[in-house]
C-alpha cells in the first residue's frame, strides 16, 4: 500500500502532467489554427499559396511573400518606412498608415500597413489594387474566398451528363486538373488546392437522373470545390491527361473506402469506369522540412557589402516550398521571416514533424560551385541502448541522406549548376531524426548577382524538388 | 692652460655626437613605422633547431573542393607537442602565401596544441582566425579537415581531434563548421577518400 506522501507526489505529478498537456494541445491547436487561414495565387508564372494572419481583426498578408514568386523582389526596413522594389517597380509603405506609393502615385490602403520583424504586412482587402499597381496586369481576387487570379489565370470546368445505365457524369477542365477526392454519405467532394479553377457559372447545377443528382461548386480559404451529389456510393477516375473526371456510380459488390479518386486510365474519355476493386488511392504527401538557414542577428555570411546570406536563404526557401508543393510534398518552412531560431530549437521543430525529409538552405559568395552536404557525424556521446546521442541522432538516417543527396547534385547537374556532393559537421544536421541534406547554393557565371535571381534560384529549387520527387518512396513518412 | 682650439674641437665633436644620436633616433622610429601591421602579425617562423624532416600536409583547394597531399621539409623540434604546433604552423605558412588554394588570413595562428593520450588531441586556434575565416560550408569544413587530417598523418596515435578558439568552446568556426563537438579522424578521412 502507497503511503500518503506517495499518494500526494503521484497526484501531483499527474496534475502537471495533464497541464503539460493541456498547454501542448493548446498551442497545437492555435498553431494547426494559424497554418489554416491561406491565400492562394494562381499566376502563369507561379502558383503558390501565402500564409494569411490576422491583427486587430483584420486580415493581413506579407507582401514580400506575395510578390516574391512573381519576379524580382527586394525589400527594406528602415524605422517605421517599408520599401520594396518588384523587379523595377519602387513601392513605399509607412506602418500605422494608410497611405502607400507605388510607382511613384499615392493611393490609400484599407486599414493600415504593419511592420513586424521587418515583414511588411498589407490588408488581405488590398491586394488587388496593390498588385495592379505592381503588375500592370488584370487581377481577379475572389476576396472572401481568398483566391487571386493574375493575367489570364484560370481552368473552366463544363459538366456533361451521360444518362445511359448506369449514368456517368464527365466533367471536362481546361487544363489538367489534380483536385484531391474523397466520398461521404451522398456525396463525391473534390477539393481543387492547386488548380485554378473557375465557378462553372451557376453555383449549383441539377442532373436529371435518380443516381447522381447535383453538381455544386464553391470556395473558400484558398481552395475551390466541387461536391457531386448521389443516391449511391460515387467513384471517379481521371482520363485524357487529367483533364477529364468521369463519375459513376461504384458498380454494385465494391465498396468505396472514401477515397474514391482513381489514377488516370490509359484510354479516352468515354471509355467506362474502371471496377474500384482496380482503384488505387491519391498518393498521400511526405512532409519535407525547409530550414532557410540564420535569421534575426545571425545574418551568415555577408555575400556582398548589402546582401546577406539570411535573406538569400529565406527567398531560396520560398521558391523551394513552391516547386515542393507542386510535385504534391506537404511543406513546413522553419522560418518565414526574419526570426532568429537557435541550431537546437531548428533540430527539435524539425524532429517534432516526424516528416520525410529535412533540406537546409545555405549561400556562399565564392564561384567554386554549390555543395550539397549530408552530416559529417562527430565522435558520439553517451547513448542509451537504442536511442543515439542528440549529437548523433541522424546514423540511423544517414544512408537515405546520402541518396537524396546524390539525387539533388544529379538534378542539378542536369541543370547544368556545378555541385558537389560531400559530408559536413553543420549543426543542425547531426541532430535531425529523418533524413536531412544542407544545400549550399554558390553563384554562376553572373557572380553574386546569381543568388538573388528569381530564375537563377527556381532552377536550383526545381532540381531539388524534382530529385526529392525521384526518391519520394524512400523518405517514408507520409501526410 | 687648454689650448683655445682643442676646446673649439672637442666641443664641435661633442655637437656632432649629439647630432647623431638625434639623428639616429628619429631613423629608428621612421623604420618602426615601415613595418606593417600584417607583417607583425605573422606567425612567427619556426625555430631552426631540430633536424629537418619530411612531413605531408593536406593543402585545401577550394576550388576542387579537395585536400591535396603536399610533401614539405621543415625542422621540427623532438617533442610530440611542439612538433604538432610547428607542423599545423607550417600548414597556416602554406596558407598565408600569395596565390593560396585556400587563403587564410595573415594573422591566423596556432596558440597551442594539446596532446591528451588516449589520441585525443586539442587545438587551439588564436581569435583571428576563426574571426577572419570566410565564412561558407566548403571553405569551413575544408580547413577542418586540412588541420585534422595532417596533424593525424604526422603525429601518430591520433584519432579524436577538438578545435578551440583562444582557449575555449566556440559554436562554429565561421557560421557553418561546428566546433562544439569531436572530430574523429577516421570519419573524416573516410568522407575525405569519397
Amino acid at each position: 500500500m502507497l503511503s500518503t506522501t506517495t499518494n500526494h507526489t503521484l497526484a501531483t505529478l499527474l496534475a502537471a502532467s495533464l497541464a503539460i498537456v493541456a498547454l501542448l494541445s493548446a498551442a497545437t491547436s492555435a498553431a494547426t489554427s494559424a497554418d489554416d487561414k491561406h491565400l492562394s495565387v494562381y499566376s502563369s508564372v507561379a502558383v503558390y499559396t501565402v500564409p494569411v494572419v490576422e491583427r486587430s481583426g483584420l486580415e493581413y498578408v506579407g507582401l514580400l511573400e506575395l510578390m516574391e514568386p512573381l519576379g524580382r523582389v527586394s525589400s527594406q526596413s528602415q524605422g517605421s518606412h517599408w520599401t520594396l522594389r518588384y523587379n523595377a517597380v519602387d513601392a513605399e509603405f509607412v506602418a500605422g498608415r494608410t497611405r502607400a506609393r507605388i510607382r511613384s502615385r499615392d493611393f490609400e490602403l484599407p486599414a493600415p500597413f504593419l511592420i513586424e520583424n521587418s515583414r511588411g504586412l498589407i490588408p488581405v482587402g488590398s491586394i488587388d489594387e496593390v498588385l495592379v499597381r505592381f503588375l500592370g496586369a488584370a487581377v481577379n481576387f475572389h476576396e472572401s474566398a481568398r483566391r487571386l487570379f493574375i493575367g489570364g489565370a484560370g481552368t473552366q470546368v463544363s459538366f456533361q451528363m451521360d444518362a445511359n445505365i448506369p449514368p456517368r457524369l464527365v466533367l471536362n477542365f481546361t487544363a489538367p486538373v489534380n483536385p484531391s477526392i474523397s466520398t461521404e454519405p451522398g456525396k463525391l467532394r473534390m477539393v481543387f488546392k492547386r488548380d485554378p479553377l473557375l465557378s462553372p457559372g451557376s453555383q449549383s447545377i441539377s442532373f436529371d437522373t435518380k443516381v447522381i443528382t447535383q453538381a455544386s461548386y464553391s470556395e473558400s480559404n484558398g481552395d475551390a470545390e466541387l461536391d457531386i451529389a448521389a443516391s449511391e456510393p460515387l467513384m471517379a477516375s481521371f482520363s485524357n491527361n487529367r483533364k477529364t473526371i468521369t463519375v459513376a456510380a461504384v458498380p454494385t459488390g465494391t465498396t468505396p473506402n472514401g477515397n474514391a479518386g482513381i489514377p488516370e486510365s490509359s484510354g479516352g474519355q468515354n471509355q467506362p469506369p474502371p471496377a474500384a476493386a482496380n482503384s488505387a488511392p491519391v498518393p498521400r504527401r511526405t512532409v519535407v522540412v525547409v530550414d532557410a538557414a540564420h535569421g534575426g542577428d545571425e545574418r551568415g555570411a555577408a555575400l556582398t557589402d548589402t546582401i546577406a546570406e539570411k535573406n538569400v536563404t529565406l527567398g531560396f526557401a520560398r521558391l523551394l516550398r513552391h516547386e515542393l508543393e507542386l510535385r504534391n510534398f506537404a511543406v513546413i518552412l522553419l522560418r518565414d521571416g526574419d526570426t532568429v531560431l537557435t541550431l537546437d530549437e531548428r533540430a527539435s521543430a524539425a524532429n517534432v514533424t516526424r516528416a520525410g525529409l529535412y533540406i537546409t538552405l545555405h549561400a556562399v559568395s565564392q564561384v567554386n560551385g554549390s555543395g550539397v552536404y549530408t552530416a559529417l557525424l562527430p565522435v558520439e556521446g553517451a547513448s542509451n541502448g537504442a536511442f543515439h546521442a542528440w549529437n548523433a541522432a541522424q546514423a540511423p538516417a544517414l544512408a537515405v541522406s546520402r541518396i537524396v543527396a546524390a539525387a539533388i547534385a544529379g538534378e542539378m547537374q542536369k541543370r547544368e549548376f556545378a555541385v558537389r556532393a560531400s559530408s559536413a559537421s553543420l549543426r543542425p544536421l547531426n541532430n535531425v531524426i529523418m533524413p536531412a541534406v544542407a544545400m549550399e547554393l554558390a553563384p554562376g557565371a553572373n557572380g553574386v548577382a546569381d543568388l538573388i535571381s528569381a530564375n537563377y534560384q527556381q532552377r536550383a529549387a526545381s532540381a531539388i524538388a524534382d530529385a526529392a520527387a525521384s526518391v519520394r518512396d524512400r523518405l517514408g513518412v507520409q501526410q | 692652460m687648454i689650448p683655445r682650439s682643442l676646446l673649439i674641437g672637442v666641443a664641435t665633436l661633442l655637437a656632432v655626437v649629439i647630432a647623431m644620436g638625434v639623428y639616429l633616433r628619429h631613423m629608428q622610429r621612421q623604420a618602426g613605422e615601415l613595418i606593417s601591421p600584417a607583417a607583425s602579425a605573422l606567425p612567427v617562423p619556426p625555430p631552426a633547431t631540430g633536424p629537418t624532416e619530411t612531413v605531408t600536409l593536406y593543402v585545401a583547394d577550394d576550388a576542387a573542393g579537395i585536400l591535396r597531399p603536399r610533401s614539405i621539409q621543415i625542422p621540427l623540434p623532438g617533442g610530440r607537442q611542439q612538433r604538432a604546433e610547428e607542423l599545423l604552423r607550417a600548414l597556416l605558412r602554406v596558407y598565408q602565401q600569395p596565390g593560396s588554394t585556400h587563403a587564410l588570413a595573415p594573422a591566423s595562428d596556432i596558440r597551442s596544441i594539446y596532446l591528451v593520450d588516449p589520441g585525443a588531441a586539442v587545438i587551439d586556434l588564436n581569435a583571428a582566425f576563426a574571426d577572419q575565416h570566410r565564412s561558407g560550408i566548403l571553405s569551413e569544413q575544408l580547413t577542418v579537415n586540412s588541420l585534422v587530417k595532417t596533424l593525424a598523418a604526422n603525429v601518430p596515435g591520433i584519432q579524436r581531434v577538438n578545435i578551440l578558439v583562444e582557449g575555449k568552446t566556440r559554436e562554429t568556426l565561421a557560421g557553418h563548421a561546428d566546433l562544439t563537438d569531436t572530430f574523429d579522424v577516421t570519419t573524416i578521412e573516410q568522407a575525405e577518400s569519397q
